[in-house]
């Protein structure tokens, strides 16, 4: 048995690869993951991946940045002090407005951008897990995990290659490493 | 998908032949991976010179006090102020083209971007300085946040305007750093995979480990629309704090309800005047004018004679209410403006942003890069002789004639207005020699359809209506990285 883990197939252009998306698909070859330079708008509904819900987690920060902010107006200038200015109310709603609107903008801000990067994993020093050094740069990568199914090694190389691959790695270790 | 075909009356985004995806990372990446060329260092020198006057002229400040600045009883803000407002100011062009432009999905951005949001954030530290600095004390910088203390708690007051400007401002800067920086992870990826050795390990801890998957490429997406769809408002709003600063006060000259929008219009109209500055030098220095096109530098014209229209028509404004107000006070603040002591910094301010810049409604100036810059710097000295005349003729004859008087500056005001500009370039120049200035992943999104290239192969298949092809053809004419005569046959 091969030790080949995955097979990679480089594209220099982005149509080409979407065509080996489509001719691998056809042909019940699973892909493991796409790695592109840039985003390629339609992948995700090719691939079967859903929708982002960071949006969600977005709304919910905003609510939390406004609530906490409001708060702790409310607490300091209603309830622990209020001042008497020309007698007008200590709850002054539109005062507190641009402040609210400031810390909402605030925690949607680090917050979405907090649970994207929680999510996907990405922290600083983390070792990237990359499997083609050009695929950050003009190659556009599929690749497949080949222990995952039985299909054998030629038929998925002539597919990349029928598709446009201009080259198609046979790896024996997942990641490249940057030592 | 990518590769659609984009309608021919379009101009280019990239011009050049043989554009690759791996000529763009190169082309990119020169200023980065190369040793500095001699027009950078003589850049650096200069800036860091600056840099250093201004890091003298702040301490010295802090040293002997606020006492060392011009300023008197009467004319409490001067050139402090002027200069804070001045690179907020600046700094919202970035935003407007990181995000408002996202979401009106203008694609020229994409090769722009990446500078001006950093142009915003450097503009914001030198900003920031100003409010630390004219602190005098900058130690009591604390009291500006609402934390608990031994006087009572004291807390701060969240009906002021200028406690609205501390959140405003901190938020503006976090939220632009955080865009800035998200937006830079898969162009960082990019140089780390391309270096070896200790450079490959700087830039690999700085990439966070992006590796450009699919659910990688999707929430960054997501997360970029987000973070566009939350700055526009924020964009707007800080500068409408900053005018509060001024308009929520009695005083005349002050106190109009015009001054949100009218600040607003004012800071993109002297943001996009810094982005013409900085991109018209970096795109000729760095090589990159395939980019940084003249199809950029008109549109971006474009949007400096209509904001810069918009404070026309504010300053006449003010003018015209002051007179329809009957309010002497008022009337006379603008009288004095114009026709007082002050009349050649008035004078000043609207012949660089109002009348000079007229200029750009003909074509030939818009699309001429030395008239374009050389606007850019009458209109970066009309705004900042904007502020300079809202805030000190209005301070310096107030309600008391006994109490009149006038600002000079002291060379320490000077210095630490000049020094902030040194600070400001510093930053600038260091950016362009660590980081890539263009996005590069974004630009990558344009070269199927909106490149030249392409566009050329659309005209030789002559698939296209004639009266188009010789519209694109004619629009051609004004980018000075394309060679006409190449379109001779075609």
């Amino acid at each position: 048995m091969s030790s080949t883990k995955f097979i990679l197939g480089l594209f220099e252009d982005p149509d080409e690869m979407m065509d080996g998306i489509t001719a691998l698909q056809q042909n019940s070859v699973p892909i493991y993951d796409v790695y592109t330079p840039m985003p390629i708008h339609g992948i995700e509904a090719k691939l079967g991946i859903k929708d982002s819900r960071l949006g969600y987690a977005a709304f919910m920060f905003g609510c939390l940045g406004g609530t906490v902010i409001f708060s702790i107006i409310y607490f300091a200038m209603v309830h622990d002090w209020p001042m008497n200015i020309g007698g007008k109310p200590a709850f002054a709603v539109p005062d507190f407005i641009p402040i609210t609107f400031e810390w909402t903008v605030l925690y949607t801000a680090l917050g979405t951008v907090a649970t994207f990067f929680f999510a996907t994993h990405l922290f600083p020093g983390r070792t990237p897990r990359v499997m083609d050094y050009r695929a950050t740069n003009d190659r556009f990568v599929i690749a497949i995990d080949v222990k995952k199914n039985n299909i054998p090694h030629e038929d998925i190389n002539n597919l990349l290659k029928e598709a446009g691959a201009v080259e198609v790695k046979h790896n024996d270790r997942k990641y490249v490493s940057y030592e | 998908m990518s590769s659609h075909n984009e309608s021919i009356i379009r101009e280019p985004l990239i011009t050049g032949n043989n554009i690759t995806y791996a000529q763009i990372t190169e082309d990119i990446l020169r200023p980065v991976e190369k040793l500095p060329g001699r027009a950078w260092w003589i850049g650096f020198s200069v800036a860091s010179m600056g840099a250093t006057l201004w890091l003298f002229a702040v301490s010295y400040t802090f040293w002997y006090g606020i006492g060392s600045w011009g300023l008197n009883k009467t004319v409490g803000w001067a050139w402090d102020i002027t200069g804070f407002v001045w690179w907020v100011g600046i700094g919202h062009a970035g935003t407007l083209i990181s995000a408002i432009l996202l979401l009106f999905r203008q694609k020229w951005r994409n090769s722009i971007n990446r500078s001006a949001e950093a142009m915003t954030i450097f503009a914001v530290i030198c900003a920031a300085s100003y409010i630390v600095a004219h602190m005098g004390r900058p130690w009591m910088a604390v009291y500006s946040l609402p934390l608990p203390n031994q006087y009572g708690s004291l807390w701060v007051n969240f009906n002021s305007p200028l406690i609205w400007d501390v959140f405003a401002i901190s938020t503006y800067f976090t939220v632009s750093l955080v865009f800035w920086y998200t937006g830079l992870l898969p162009d960082i990826a990019t140089i780390r995979d391309r270096a070896t050795g200790l450079r490959r390990k700087i830039y690999s801890f700085m990439s966070f480990g992006w590796t450009g998957s699919v659910k990688t490429w999707q929430r960054f997406e997501t997360v970029s629309l987000i973070l566009a769809g939350i700055s526009t408002p924020l964009v707007l709003s800080v500068h409408s704090i900053v005018s509060m600063d001024f308009a929520t006060s009695l005083e005349p000259g002050w106190h109009t309800t015009i001054f949100p929008p009218y600040f607003v219009a004012g800071a993109i109209f002297s943001g996009f005047a810094m982005v013409q500055t900085l991109l018209l030098i970096a795109r000729k220095v760095l090589g990159l004018e395939n980019y940084i096109t003249m199809f950029h530098i008109e549109a971006m014209n474009k949007i400096i004679i209509l904001t810069g229209s918009i404070v026309m028509v504010a300053y006449c404004t003010e003018f015209f209410i002051a007179y329809y107000s009957q309010v002497e006070y008022e009337q006379y603040a603008f009288i004095n403006r114009y026709f007082g002591p002050y009349w050649w910094a008035s004078w000043s301010m609207f012949c660089c942003n109002c009348i000079i810049p007229q200029v750009l409604w003909f074509k030939k100036v818009r699309t001429s890069i030395a008239a374009t810059w050389f606007l850019s710097i009458i209109i970066n000295i009309g705004m900042w002789f904007e502020r300079f005349v809202i805030i000190v003729t209005s301070l310096h004859r107030d309600f008391l004639p006994s109490s009149w008087a006038m600002f000079y500056p002291t060379w320490i005001d000077v210095s630490v207005f000049v020094g902030s500009i040194g600070v400001f370039f510093t930053l600038f120049l260091l950016f362009l020699r660590v980081l890539p200035s263009i996005a590069i992943a974004e630009v990558k999104l344009l070269l199927k359809g909106s490149s030249e290239q392409e566009k050329k192969k659309i005209l030789q298949s002559g698939h296209i209506d004639a009266t188009q092809g010789a519209f694109y053809k004619d629009a051609l004419t004004k980018f000075d990285a394309i060679d006409i005569a190449e379109y001779e046959k075609v």
